[in-house]
């Protein structure tokens, strides 16, 4: 088994659907950051048979917590304190996502005015429907 | 500040509120005929649209306000590459209200969230088409008396139409309003507001075919296939010509089966129609100034001071 070093102060993304965390590294923007970032794919879970995990060093406002919540609720945030998990955040979907995904509608005015702030709303959170603000197109992933 | 980008932007009061004011219009055109005196209508149109834009010249006209804009986009600063957002903030700076068309969706919203002033959608592509809901609104009301109980049957391109997406979405909200939608497979209404129909429990029907239905309806809304939409020619060629309503079809309809179309008309309604008592379109388009004329004094906050 591979060993990745533990993490003394942080945040640990767990219980990510296996194949998922470079998604999950583009859309939090993880790639920009300064900071160590381990990508884990494939761990065993006894929960999901597979799963990938990411550790991240450094505070909770280097990421986005909407963005994972909008990506997948189920996601486990775990933050890290003195080597130990000292609270674990609730993810929620939510009300709003900004600059995560683009609207499709080759109509939408995003895709004319390109400095547009892409914002998606949710519609529907039983069905997890998100619709653009400007066009109301539903976003299909 | 208030903006009319959707229907649905007006509560059901506020509406029927702005329905009873454009009504008063309608019987005493004169005492408001002074009411926007030093006001100016700023029309945006990026697309080219001689009915709506008349329709809101006309109502602020009406209303002795004064008029200024562009008809096309290559006749304003976005054939520059100017952004909604820019023009709207000078724009702010000449009129008082403002209404826009956009063949992108959406376009009035970015306005609104930027502009110093009331932005009225006056159609934004296949999107929305507040003004002309708030017209059929009224014509509907005026012929039948009440907005409540009721059979509409929507006929032609409801996939790219956008008076029928904003039409459905207001007549939802009143009482017990079927629905009968009828298009070609390929410009059926997109799935979002079947969806809303069915999570609000509403009657509906999709066909095909107009003279199954058309002895049930009490309004029948027209529309037309519009070359504008469509990417395809060959598509926009196969469609168009799917439906036209001509004195045949209107025989097997009730007495009192009142006939609209947010115009123009091309080819779905044949001229012999036009002098049938229930053919009501152009009484629609009348209607559309009085609404306009309410809506521009709503806005503005004028209303109150008249009445």
């Amino acid at each position: 088994m591979l060993n990745v070093g533990q993490l003394n102060e942080g945040i640990v993304l767990d219980h990510i659907a296996a194949g998922k965390a470079m998604t999950i590294y583009k859309d939090l923007g993880l790639d920009e950051l300064d900071c160590c970032v381990a990508i884990i794919k494939n761990a065993h879970s006894s929960k999901m048979g597979r799963k990938d995990i990411i550790k991240i060093e450094g505070g909770l406002d280097l990421i986005d917590l909407d963005v994972i919540g909008f990506i997948d609720c189920n996601i486990t945030v775990n933050i890290i304190r003195n080597g130990t998990i000292a609270e674990k955040k609730p993810l929620t979907l939510p009300h709003e996502i900004h600059n995560v995904i683009k609207c499709r509608n080759p109509r939408c005015i995003t895709s004319i005015e390109q400095q547009l702030e892409q914002v998606f709303v949710l519609a529907d959170a039983d069905k997890k429907i998100y619709r653009c603000r400007y066009c109301e197109e539903r976003y299909t992933s | 500040m208030r903006h009319l980008l959707s229907p649905l932007d007006l509560t059901i009061e506020e509406t029927n509120t702005l329905l009873d004011l454009a009504r008063d219009i309608s019987k005493n055109p004169e005492k408001y005929s002074h009411v926007c005196d030093g006001k100016r209508l700023a029309t945006l149109f990026y697309e080219p649209s001689t009915r709506t834009r008349l329709s809101f010249e006309a109502a602020m006209m009406n209303l002795g306000g004064t008029v200024l804009g562009f008809s096309s986009a290559n006749s304003s600063s976005a054939s520059k590459g100017e952004s909604v957002a820019d023009t709207i903030r000078v724009v702010s700076c000449y009129a008082n209200i403002c209404a826009m068309r956009h063949p992108k969706e959406g376009a009035p919203r970015v306005a609104a969230s930027k502009s110093a002033i009331p932005v009225i959608n006056a159609g934004d592509g296949g999107h929305q088409h507040p003004t002309q809901t708030l017209t059929d609104l009224m014509t509907i009301r005026e012929l039948r008396g009440s907005l409540n109980n009721f059979t509409i049957g929507l006929c032609g391109d409801l996939k790219f139409g956008r008076t029928v997406h904003s039409l459905i979405n207001e007549l939802i909200r009143y009482e017990n309003v079927k629905f009968v939608l009828i298009s070609p497979k390929e410009l059926r209404v997109p799935d979002y507001i079947i969806e809303t129909l069915d999570e609000k429990h509403i009657e509906y029907e999709v066909v095909e075919k107009l003279e199954d239905v058309i002895s049930k309806l009490d309004i029948l809304y027209m529309t037309r296939v519009q070359k504008e939409r469509f990417f395809n020619e060959d598509d926009y060629l196969r469609m168009k010509d799917f439906y036209i309503l001509n004195k045949a079809k209107m025989d097997m309809a009730k007495p009192d089966m009142y006939v609209l179309h947010p115009l123009p008309r091309v080819n779905e309604i044949s001229i012999e129609v036009d002098d049938d008592p229930r053919a009501s379109y152009f009484k629609q388009v009348q209607f559309g100034v009085y609404v306009r004329m309410a809506l521009i004094l709503t806005l503005l906050g004028l209303d109150k001071e008249v009445r």
